[in-house]
């Protein structure tokens, strides 16, 4: 009998070893796809064991912290309350319910030790401390944002062009993360920066002299026709106040912001080139910037139903869109884009908010480098179009963002129309850029609905307090 | 840093550990003294799982953990008693039709009204005055060890010598093949009665091992293997209960199922633990078994059924592995004394103990892994459950037994 039963252990091994193989299976094999498996609620769950590291501002001003709850877990505070709300986000241990880098930084945040260490560690009574993550925020300007933009819906976005680095990102209505839930009108808790679409107006019109000016098709110099009104796509166009400027230059042009030279100069570019320059600028595509997916945009045409255009489609309107309109919408973040591509020479850095990570001994873990995004246009281009931003400030529609001190400001007003026609309701737009020969801060305001208000009177100024605390700030 | 409260508990559980292997280290000096033959490793193997198993169920409820140490001792003292009082094991035989009879009985005995109860849809438990409930199917399995081992004693031969060839298959005697088909009959109506597919697995699987072994006939493990599959597959597609125990074990991720009531939010909850352990698992005392801020189980039945998955979760597959080759090597030795044994009974009566204890190791691990559809059987030694320590201590206290006879100079 003895021949049997080595044959049946032999049998009993293999079953053993099946046990091992499916064991291997789901420990190893498919852990990742049964972690993220969407009925698994153990990720969550563990989460809230973890101290989550702190938030912190460029200067080390706490954004967000973990507070000690009943029964060993943590939950979060705010102590900055809704200034941050819209980068920051919040974070309530609740699946699916959290917002801004507390989702996006999550795995610096909440950094879960893993191998042997968590073997014995538990042993030993350490606990589990996820990392600090550092941000590119500056605290004074957001303040300044909050108190410019005085209750206003709106948003103020502040670039360092050089690199990207988000210096100041404030929206109105904001929200208190310390009560996500409670409830709040006017969609509160949308991230405007990066997710509110608005026709950009004559702050596009940088998109479109960049592409005349670096396709050799025009130069600041040449001489455009800017009577009032122009026929575009079978409707008539007027300028402001329907005023004719006769022939003028391109600079002159962009100075006073005349609409029937770009609706003509965006079609003598063409619609695939328009296009092309646009994707270069960041448009078609969401945001670069490192905040959860849901809470970006893209920025783009959309047809009179709200349908997006596909890009280059040739029933939207090139015209209308050269001088930002025509169904053209798009984001804060989008537009401060677009001025810290012409401050960096040309180059397009990715935005980002998350400087550096730093674990619980105060070693920095991560350090984010600056990554570019794109080349835009050569340098030549950008020097031109600086100097001709720089004339709209000195002299155009722009003067009120005048900063004091002889430190030149390029930039350029946009004042969108939007409501029913004769409403005379507007989106004022400012875009542009601070020293203007030498780069350190690009800015996007706007104020989301005004009865008449320009861009120059409303927007320009809070740009200009914004972009004058950081430079005093010394950034 | 400082010490966690949680800690100090997991502290004070491997003292609990540390308690129940000096009680282990005593009796295994009692073993070496009065069977001083026996195989050196059963012992200190089964010490080392059941500590073990006292210290995971203490993590998981300290209460249990209290009774369960009852049950340890109890377990302790009728394994001292059986290596007392059937010293001579053999004399077992005489009693065959007695032992086989009493463990049908218990087998049904959860599907008594008033005295069964239904646990997760199968009925292995039978409730005890002072609330404790038992599984006295733990004592069956031993029971038709024991009785399968005394017949198949008495008619392995004339099983052989009479087997027909019929269309190219060799058959038992119909007539001393007949207890056999009886006890197939039974795994089938217990697997209808308990609706546990588990169980009938366990018994099948020994009755086989068994007969296997006996006879040395490879055709009649087939056609018992065919005629359980037929069986299973008939009542599995006609039976709603074990139909929907295969249902779940097809689709343990069905959002549907996952919420329906005996669905599969255990045994999807147990792969979701096991997963998150990893190689090494998330340390010892660190697996989440109740959804914080409320008393529902994430992982239900954590110290009986899901207690591998427990296991898993903590020490990753390491120490899963760790634990299964413990498993294992007992069962190695179990038939390292099935083949030492010098009469047949003795070698049958070893080879179904171990057979039986590593269908049983194999159905509940199996079970919360997935190779099988889930069932309510324990994990020997590591599960909590008093029937289970018990019954499982008078097993090994035969095997030592068989063992000690079997390695006895000189033999008689």
């Amino acid at each position: 009998m003895n021949a049997q039963i080595t044959r049946l252990f032999g049998v009993i091994v293999v079953l053993f070893a099946l046990l091992i193989v499916w064991t291997t299976r789901w420990t190893v094999l498919d852990a990742t796809a049964l972690n993220n498996n969407p009925l698994n609620s153990r990720t969550l769950i563990a989460e809230l064991k973890i101290k989550r590291g702190r938030i912190l501002a460029a200067n080390g001003e706490v954004l967000a912290k973990s507070v000690r709850k009943s029964g060993g877990e943590w939950g979060r505070a705010y102590p900055q309350g809704s200034l941050y709300a819209q980068t920051v986000g919040y974070w309530t241990g609740e699946n699916g319910n959290a917002a801004g880098l507390e989702v996006s930084a999550n795995k610096y945040l909440s950094v879960i030790q893993g191998g042997l260490n968590s073997v014995f560690g538990p042993l030993g009574g350490n606990q589990q401390v996820g990392d600090d993550v550092y941000t590119t925020l500056d605290p004074k300007a957001q303040q300044v944002a909050r108190q410019e933009l005085a209750g206003r819906a709106g948003s103020v976005v502040a670039l360092d062009p050089r690199t990207g680095a988000v210096l100041a990102m404030y929206s109105n209505p904001t929200y208190n993360p310390n009560h996500p839930n409670a409830p709040c009108s006017n969609a509160c808790q949308l991230t405007r920066a990066t997710q509110g679409l608005y026709p950009p107006g004559s702050t596009f019109k940088i998109v479109t002299t960049t592409a005349a000016i670096n396709t050799g098709k025009y130069n600041p110099n040449s001489i455009i026709n800017g009577n009032s009104p122009l026929t575009v796509s079978g409707v008539p166009l007027e300028n402001d106040l329907n005023q004719s400027f006769g022939p003028i230059t391109f600079t002159k042009a962009l100075t006073y912001s005349v609409n029937t030279v770009f609706a003509q100069v965006a079609q003598n570019v063409g619609r695939k080139t328009m296009t092309t320059y646009m994707k270069r600028f960041g448009f078609y595509s969401k945001p670069p910037i490192d905040l959860p997916s849901n809470e970006l945009t893209a920025s783009r045409p959309f047809d009179p139903n709200g349908k997006a255009y596909p890009p280059g489609s040739p029933n939207e309107d090139i015209g209308r869109i050269g001088f930002g309109q025509g169904g053209l919408l798009a984001t804060p973040l989008q537009m401060a884009m677009v001025a810290a591509a012409v401050a960096n020479g040309g180059t397009l850095m990715k935005p980002y908010l998350t400087d550096k990570v730093v674990n619980l001994e105060g070693q920095t873990v991560t350090t984010v480098q600056p990554t570019v995004y794109s080349h835009v246009m050569t340098q030549t281009t950008a020097s031109e179009i600086t100097q001709m931003m720089r004339d709209v400030v000195d002299e155009g529609t722009g003067t009120p963002a005048q900063l004091g001190n002889d430190i030149p400001f390029a930039g350029k007003t946009g004042t969108a129309s939007i409501g029913p026609a004769g409403a005379d309701e507007t989106v004022p737009w400012f875009i542009g850029f601070a020293p203007a020969n030498d780069p350190k801060v690009a800015v996007a305001v706007n104020i989301e609905k005004t009865v008449g208000g320009y861009g120059g009177q409303v927007a320009a100024p809070i740009a200009k307090d914004v972009v004058q605390t950081l430079l005093d700030e010394g950034k | 840093m400082f010490i966690q409260r949680e800690n100090v508990l997991s502290n004070v559980s491997l003292t609990y550990g540390a308690i129940f292997l000096g009680l282990c280290l005593i009796a295994h000096i009692c073993i070496r003294m009065t069977l001083p033959h026996a195989d050196p490793y059963i012992f200190p193997l089964v010490a080392l799982l059941a500590s073990f198993g006292i210290v995971m169920v203490y993590r998981i409820d300290s209460t249990l953990a209290r009774q369960q140490a009852q049950w340890f001792v109890l377990g302790l003292i009728l394994f001292v008693l059986t290596i007392i009082f059937a010293r001579d094991y053999r004399k077992l035989e005489r009693y065959r039709y007695i032992i086989v009879a009493i463990s049908l009985v218990l087998l049904v005995l959860p599907r008594v009204p008033g005295l069964g109860a239904q646990v997760n849809g199968a009925y292995l438990e039978i409730k005890v005055p002072g609330g404790l409930s038992f599984q006295p199917t733990e004592f069956s399995k031993i029971g038709l060890v024991i009785f399968l081992a005394s017949y198949l004693r008495d008619t392995r031969q004339v099983m052989v010598l009479g087997a027909r060839r019929v269309l190219g298959v060799t058959l038992p005697p119909l007539k001393h093949f007949g207890p056999v088909l009886v006890i197939w009959g039974l795994a089938m109506v217990a697997l209808v009665l308990l609706s546990d597919i588990g169980s009938s697995l366990m018994f099948y699987g020994a009755l086989l091992s068994m007969l296997y072994v006996a006879t040395g006939r490879l055709s009649f493990v087939v056609i018992g293997l065919a005629a359980f599959a037929l069986g299973t597959w008939f009542l599995g597609t006609h039976i709603p209960h074990v139909h929907a125990r295969f249902e779940d074990w097809q689709h343990p991720f069905d959002p549907k199922l996952y919420n329906s009531a005996l669905g599969t939010y255990q045994l999807a909850n147990g792969l979701f633990a096991q997963a998150a352990g990893g190689f090494f698992g998330q340390g010892f005392g660190q697996a989440i078994i109740t959804i914080p801020g409320t008393h529902s189980y994430l992982i239900p039945e954590a110290q009986t059924d899901m207690i591998y998955a427990v296991i898993t979760n903590e020490l990753g597959l390491f120490g899963a592995v760790a634990v299964l080759m413990a498993y294992l090597l007992f069962v190695f030795r179990g038939f390292k004394a099935a083949t030492l044994s010098r009469d047949s009974f003795s070698t049958l009566l070893a080879t179904g103990l171990s057979a039986v204890f590593a269908l049983q190791v194999f159905v509940i691990v199996g079970g919360v892994t997935r190779v099988i559809p889930l069932t309510g059987v324990t994990l020997p030694f590591i599960s909590y459950g008093g029937a289970s320590i018990v019954a499982n201590f008078v097993l090994v206290a035969l095997l030592l037994l068989v063992s000690d006879r079997a390695r006895r100079p000189g033999g008689r």
